[in-house]
């Protein structure tokens, strides 16, 4: 059993020290899909736009190349973030982190929407004492009495 | 006449937040490294017949790191203003030789001129990676205690070095 295993190791370590040298596509398809989970969530610094999965740029191609050797050691997700995070900044996060530096950026959208829910209210409330139904004065009264008067008689 | 200037009010609040956001330069990320330890490393010396450069080495001196390389366009309009630096012997330079080819980088420096005490190769950007570098030039001050003070994102200008490094260097040795 133990042998197996020491076995089975060789076998592995002789396939990624393979794999390094061989084309990035062939490389282990699990380790592709979880990087481009990860690189899907981060910034290429270089093309700011893009993502570090999408970008073409030469910095990302090194930088996935790291990530894929983070991968391979066993760290994790929140890991290799902060692998990234300590060297570039939080600008390389797409999702950047909840504190009070960036508790404008989160809630700042739910504020101006309550904001403008209330100047909703308070308009269609000031609206509404506008056209509250006056009384009628009396002469106005006998016009529309006439007027009422004056029309015909539905079939 | 209140109510008709409250719109107003809001458009210059945000011609004010507009106007700050086009003097601010998208390309320059703040380094999270400033007032970190700088990332120590070993590297090979530029056209050094096998001799290493040890980052630890620098210890107890204020040291300028600066990355370069020879396909860098911006390197080319930062170097003589290095060179002119590099004459005054204010502090000990280092450079980094970002993903070059050796031979290139030697003939760089020797048409150019070479303001640098030691420069290193980092072929494949590992370096370049630990010291958050994502475009030449890129430039690290970093004092006695190896921790990084500034860093300069693009080509030093001779306005940078004269108001902002030199006063930096000056403060930090004693």
């Amino acid at each position: 059993m133990k042998l197996w295993l020491v076995l089975m190791l060789v076998w592995q370590c002789h396939t990624t020290a393979l794999a390094n040298e061989a084309a990035p596509l062939a490389e282990d398809p699990v380790v592709e899909q979880r990087l481009l989970t990860i690189a899907e969530e981060l910034r290429c610094l270089v093309c700011q736009n893009e993502s570090l999965a999408g970008s073409r740029a030469d910095l990302a191609l090194d930088l996935r190349r790291e990530l894929r050797t983070l991968i391979k050691a066993g760290k994790t997700d929140a890991e290799i973030k902060t692998f990234l995070v300590d060297r570039y900044g939080e600008f390389v996060l797409y999702r950047p982190p909840v504190k009070p530096t960036t508790w404008l950026l989160w809630f700042g959208p739910v504020l101006l929407l309550l904001g403008a829910v209330w100047m909703l209210l308070r308009w269609i409330r000031r609206n509404q004492h506008t056209t509250a139904p006056q009384k009628l004065t009396d002469e106005q009264r006998t016009k529309a009495q006439a007027l009422l008067q004056n029309t015909d008689t539905p079939p | 006449m209140k109510k008709t200037l409250i719109p107003l009010a809001i458009f210059g609040v945000l011609l004010v937040f507009l106007a700050i956001g086009l003097t601010r330069d998208p390309k320059e990320i703040p380094s999270p490294l400033i007032g970190k330890p700088a990332p120590v490393f070993t590297a090979p010396v530029l056209n050094g017949q096998g001799a290493v450069f040890r980052s630890k080495d620098m210890l107890g001196k204020v040291w300028l790191l600066n990355t370069w390389a020879s396909w860098c366009v911006a390197c080319r309009y930062e170097h003589p203003i290095l060179v002119e630096f590099a004459k005054s012997k204010t502090i000990p330079m280092v450079g980094l030789d970002y993903k070059d080819q050796d031979a290139a980088g030697i003939q760089w420096l020797s048409r150019y001129g070479n303001p640098y005490d030691v420069t290193v190769t980092d072929k494949d950007g590992r370096i370049g990676i630990d010291f958050g570098v994502y475009g030449v030039p890129e430039s690290f001050l970093i004092d006695q205690a190896g921790v990084i003070r500034y860093k300069q994102i693009g080509p030093f200008t001779e306005e940078v070095i004269k108001d902002t490094l030199i006063p930096l260097i000056r403060e930090l040795q004693p």
